[in-house]
């Protein structure tokens, strides 16, 4: 049973890393399509660095990310406090509204806010080009805030609130209090809060195709367009790249994670 | 306490980009091209029930798949030693962070006539079998695409079942089979939902998947929407399929939230 189990796993493993595989192989290869091999090259890495237009592209999604991970990790961290001193029906009204956009189907999501932008647009500001970077920045913030929500939350639950009388009591301002005592234990879900939004906003596509504008394309967006002629294979190299960076920082994550966990055993033991 | 504010600016952003905008979107579900109010959109969307059962049919048909391939998954991680469980927990997770389109289109690839699965047939004289452009090579997609989802909600359940249970079950004499049926299975059910609803929504609602595995009989509610909205069709017909759409999702949660008396879980 145990040995089938196995076998059964690595089996689903086979299965999730096979076309992840193919692009790796696409990205050494001499032609441009994926079910032919040609030959061995490296072109298409040098390819993705001397074009500007593609790396303008990853540029674009980075800096989405970073500011609309950003924006959510101080409005999403502030609105936990918040959200932790709520009691009964309020709090359960914030929490389902926290959930919208988590359960909501993203197409929904996206074309709501596109309704909306586009109305205000119109109604308000009187121009039919409000798409563009601020829009997606608003639609990602919207989408982030869930998660670094649930990521602060739980850390927030976990301290202890006599902490921060005690720092009161030993001269603290609460504001100096909560830099000193709060912030410190909250730092790890707010950090994987931050690494989570910053993700979720890379790789975001449906959301972004809905508020987008020629304006300002984000990689995944341009990748879609490219359904109809054959993707240039320099797409397969930064996604060969991008696999091996993430896997890095998630490694590195997991190896802080551990250590504390190592440490809080160890203190729970003595 | 003062910091109940805090959630103030929160619950105002939240309320402006997800409240009203699914107010708009009954707004131009009940209204046509001049504002006016009126139910013809919805009844026309209701001509799109064949599309919309198809999308219901593939995504609980994905959800099940899942389930089946992803329990023992999920069953040998959370057995295994710590730090195997922290490798292959990341390599579960590592997927979801890379572009999914790119992996979609990977499957092109490997599924199509020409592509790497019929040609390594094609060496033993068999095929080219007909992978690609049907439903199958659709739900095979979702599988694909959202077996993480499935795979983590159900790790993290097993991984916390007390292995004490285990022992009393065995030691009152069930054998492994009952084990795993009148004590795994029943405390594994709040992954087993969560899973389920993290694997429906995006799959019942996917366009692009359809686009790039389905044939021309596979078009999903997805599609139309999308159709509607970027190929400046008719917006009023994509809010009201939105509707739809958003109240299957809802009434699907809520039926399956009724299994587990947790609310947290569902948000996992």
């Amino acid at each position: 049973m145990r040995r089938l189990g196995k076998i059964w796993t690595f089996i689903v493993y086979l299965f999730l890393y096979a076309p992840m595989i193919v692009l790796f192989v696409g990205s050494f290869n001499n032609g441009k399509d994926l079910s032919e091999f040609e030959g061995f090259t490296l072109a298409n890495y040098a390819d993705l660095f001397r074009d500007s237009h593609s790396l303008g592209l990853l540029l674009n999604s980075v800096i989405l990310g970073l500011a609309s991970a950003a924006l959510a990790t101080l409005l999403g961290t502030v609105a936990a406090l918040g959200i932790h001193s709520l009691r009964g029906r309020i709090r359960s009204l914030v929490m389902t509204l926290t959930n919208i956009p988590l359960v909501n189907p993203e197409i929904v999501t996206g074309i709501s806010l596109s309704l909306l932008f586009v109305f205000i647009g119109r109604y308000m500001l009187g121009t039919e080009n409000i798409l563009g970077f601020g829009t997606l920045l608003i639609a990602h913030v919207t989408f982030n805030l869930p998660y670094v929500i649930l990521s602060v939350m739980p850390k927030l639950r976990q301290t202890d609130p006599s902490l921060m009388d005690a720092a009161q009591d030993l001269g603290c301002t609460p504001l100096k209090g909560f830099f000193k005592v709060l912030l410190p234990q909250l730092l790890p879900g707010i950090i994987s809060g931050a690494i989570m939004a910053f993700t979720m906003s890379l790789d975001d596509f449906v959301i972004s195709y809905f508020t987008y504008s020629s304006k300002f394309v984000t990689l995944p967006v341009e990748i879609y367009t490219y359904t109809r002629k054959q993707i240039p294979p320099m797409f397969y190299s930064m996604f060969t790249l991008m696999f091996f960076l993430i896997l890095f920082v998630m490694i590195g994550m997991n190896i802080v994670q551990a250590r504390d966990e190592d440490r809080r055993k160890k203190h729970i033991k003595a | 306490m003062k910091s109940r504010f805090l959630a103030g600016p929160y619950i105002a952003w939240m309320a402006i980009f997800t409240v009203v905008p699914l107010g708009m979107v009954v707004y131009f579900a009940f209204t046509d091209n001049s504002g006016a109010f009126t139910f013809a959109n919805l009844t026309y969307a209701w001509e799109y029930w064949p599309v919309l059962l198809r999308s219901v049919w593939y995504a609980v048909a994905a959800c099940l798949i899942c389930l089946v391939v992803g329990y023992p998954v999920a069953y040998v991680i959370a057995q295994s030693t710590a730090s195997v469980q922290r490798v292959l927990y990341l390599l579960v997770t590592l997927p979801m962070c890379m572009s999914f389109l790119l992996r979609t289109l990977a499957w092109v690839a490997l599924l199509r006539d020409t592509g790497l699965i019929n040609s390594f047939l094609g060496l033993f004289g068999i095929g080219p079998a007909p992978l690609i452009r049907n439903s199958g090579s659709v739900i095979m997609g979702m599988v694909y695409n959202y077996l993480p989802y499935m795979i983590m909600p159900l790790y993290t359940v097993i991984a916390k079942l007390d292995p004490r249970l285990i022992e009393a079950a065995q030691d009152l004499g069930c054998g492994s089979f009952q084990t795993f049926r009148r004590v795994v299975l029943p405390l594994s059910v709040p992954g087993i939902v969560s899973g389920i609803t993290m694997v429906f929504v995006p799959a019942v609602s996917t366009f692009y998947i359809s686009q790039k595995l389905g044939g021309t009989e596979d078009i999903m509610i997805g599609d139309i929407i999308e159709r509607q909205f970027k190929g400046n069709l008719n917006q009023n017909l994509g809010a009201a399929m939105s509707l739809i759409l958003m109240v299957l999702v809802f009434i699907s949660i809520g039926l399956m939230n009724r299994f587990t008396d947790d609310e947290e879980v569902a948000t996992i």
